[in-house]
């Protein structure tokens, strides 16, 4: 199984050592400041615990690496250290359901990949 | 790996299964009678008289199975079934399948019973009756390669896949090197980790029937517009059904998975089994489980005495016929709902507790309910349970293992 282990500061979790985003252990307030490879971030917004951030830079359409094995595609760049969440990412597989989408009258699926 | 728990007491069944409770079970027969059924269920107001039942009129070859295989479960001690009169459920058959598990069973229809106030009076009685004949029965020694356990996951977050749900692995790797028979669920939710189950199938046909029924899930959610994601798992941290899937997978441990098996099957030995909760053939009943209670009913109908349910965001249900065991993933949500909680599994994250220490508190809490201590949501009371519409055809023959004789 894979072990946890603590990046630049124990608030931040790297689950496997190809993933390319880091799980906070604990909600982490606007303004906290971090280190990542050696360079210095101040989180531009709050995150709440187990949400993900951004190891390194990425572009559109990578893959977004979690426990070792893609978990979706990035919508649009990231920076270091940047949240990524609903807002920037999406299933390969199938659309994840929202409130905002449970407000629509119809709800698109998404073309399957798989 | 031994424990100084008590020692596991059965009561043994007609059929050889033992039950770590000897619940009394009202059973309405459609929604007609939930009423009455309710009214001497709580008369009772007693931790081991639970209200089960099917809500539909029109025939429905599923829900008789399940009705037959909850009110046969080793947990169940007595049943009392609860007619309108005019409802397709053959009830006669159904009490005939339980007088020939060896369980008292009575049978009350609305209709002839000369309405509401009567048949709740009746019921009252006859369950009064039957409460005092269970209470003769003693119990008897009982292992864990006699016990059921089952596993799912509810109010899921960005912190479930990390201490919970691996946590809870950890504790089947156990059960499964006791001989106990592990059941893991909810192939809609293990979308994107099919090609490594199969891996971990006991036999290739195994794990090519593991894949298509993880295709069976896809093209199921697909029709229905979208997957097992809730907003409360967004909220959480979780963004893609894959990235739940995978946190989800982690409740299995890392066994060999030893079969397939579809609602109302019984495992038919120690290992690690997964249920198949995904309705087979086109779409047609809405989403496979509209509430996670409706998987929870299906792991007790395929024999499991006791459930591990873990939560990121913070459940509170528990269930009818067999205690659930709450696992909470996130330290923040353990802090607002912990009366709730059996296990802190968030302690993983603060630094309290590694991996495998809270792997061992659960595999010790799982012997200690068994044994007969009360989980919490059943010492609160939780009686959830839900019976909806569903097909399935009958699992294919290499689905098991070939048992050893």
């Amino acid at each position: 199984m894979r072990e946890h282990s603590s990046v630049s500061s124990d608030a931040l979790i790297l689950l496997h050592p190809d993933d390319n985003v880091l799980v906070t252990a604990r909600s982490l307030p606007e303004g906290a400041t971090m280190t990542l490879d050696g360079q210095a971030l101040v989180l531009t917004g709050a995150l709440p615990v187990g949400h993900k951030l951004a190891r390194r830079a990425m572009a559109a359409g990578d893959k977004i690496v979690k426990y070792g094995v893609p978990i979706g595609s990035l919508l649009a760049p990231v920076a270091p250290g940047e949240w990524v969440h609903m807002h920037n990412m999406t299933s390969d597989y199938l659309a994840s359901h929202t409130r905002e989408s449970g407000r629509q009258a119809t709800q698109p699926s998404q073309e399957s990949n798989s | 790996m031994s424990e100084s728990v008590a020692p596991l007491q059965g009561f043994v069944r007609a059929d050889g299964r033992k039950g770590i409770r000897n619940v009394l079970v009202v059973a309405y027969l459609v929604e007609c009678a939930h009423h009455v059924s309710r009214r001497i269920a709580q008369h009772f107001d007693d931790l081991d008289v639970h209200l089960i039942g099917f809500p539909g009129c029109f025939p429905n070859q599923y829900a008789s199975r399940m009705m037959r295989a909850l009110t046969t479960h080793p947990n169940v001690g007595a049943v009392l079934l609860v007619s309108l009169g005019c409802e397709s459920m053959d009830r006669d058959a159904l009490r005939e399948h339980i007088v020939a598990s060896g369980r008292p069973v009575d049978l009350l229809v609305i209709q002839e019973s000369g309405g509401t106030a009567t048949t709740i009076a009746a019921g009252i009685e006859k369950v009064g009756a039957m409460r005092t004949e269970l209470a003769r029965q003693t119990p008897v020694p009982m292992s864990l390669d006699e016990l059921v356990v089952g596993t799912i996951c509810g109010g899921s977050d960005g912190t479930s896949g990390i201490t919970a749900n691996p946590a809870v692995g950890r504790c089947f790797d156990h059960l499964v090197a006791d001989g106990t028979a592990c059941v893991f669920e909810e192939t809609g939710e293990l979308i994107g980790c099919e090609n490594i189950m199969a891996e971990r199938a006991v036999t290739p046909e195994l794990g090519e029937l593991i894949q298509a029924c993880v295709a069976k899930a896809e093209r199921y959610y697909q029709t229905m517009g979208f997957g097992s994601f809730a907003p409360g798992n967004a909220d959480g941290g979780l963004t893609t059904l894959e990235e739940k899937s995978m946190g989800a997978y982690s409740k299995s441990g890392a066994s060999p998975i030893s079969g397939l098996i579809k609602p109302g099957d019984i495992p038919p030995g120690g290992g690690l089994y997964l249920l198949d909760v995904v309705p087979d053939g086109e779409p047609r009943f809405g989403f496979p489980n509209i509430a996670d209670n409706a998987e929870i009913v299906e792991m007790i109908a395929s024999g499991c005495h006791l459930t591990l349910f873990t939560t990121g965001r913070g459940s509170v249900v528990g269930s009818a016929i067999s205690p659930v065991i709450k696992v909470c993933a996130n330290p923040e949500t353990y802090q607002r709902l912990s009366a709730d909680m059996d296990v802190n599994a968030g302690k993983i994250l603060t630094g309290e507790a590694s991996l495998d220490a809270v792997g061992e508190e659960i595999y010790r809490r799982v012997k200690a309910v068994a044994a007969g201590e009360r989980s919490v949501s059943e010492a609160l009371g939780h009686q959830e349970f839900i019976l909806t519409y569903k097909s399935f055809e009958p699992i294919g023959p290499g689905c098991l293992p070939v048992r050893q004789v």
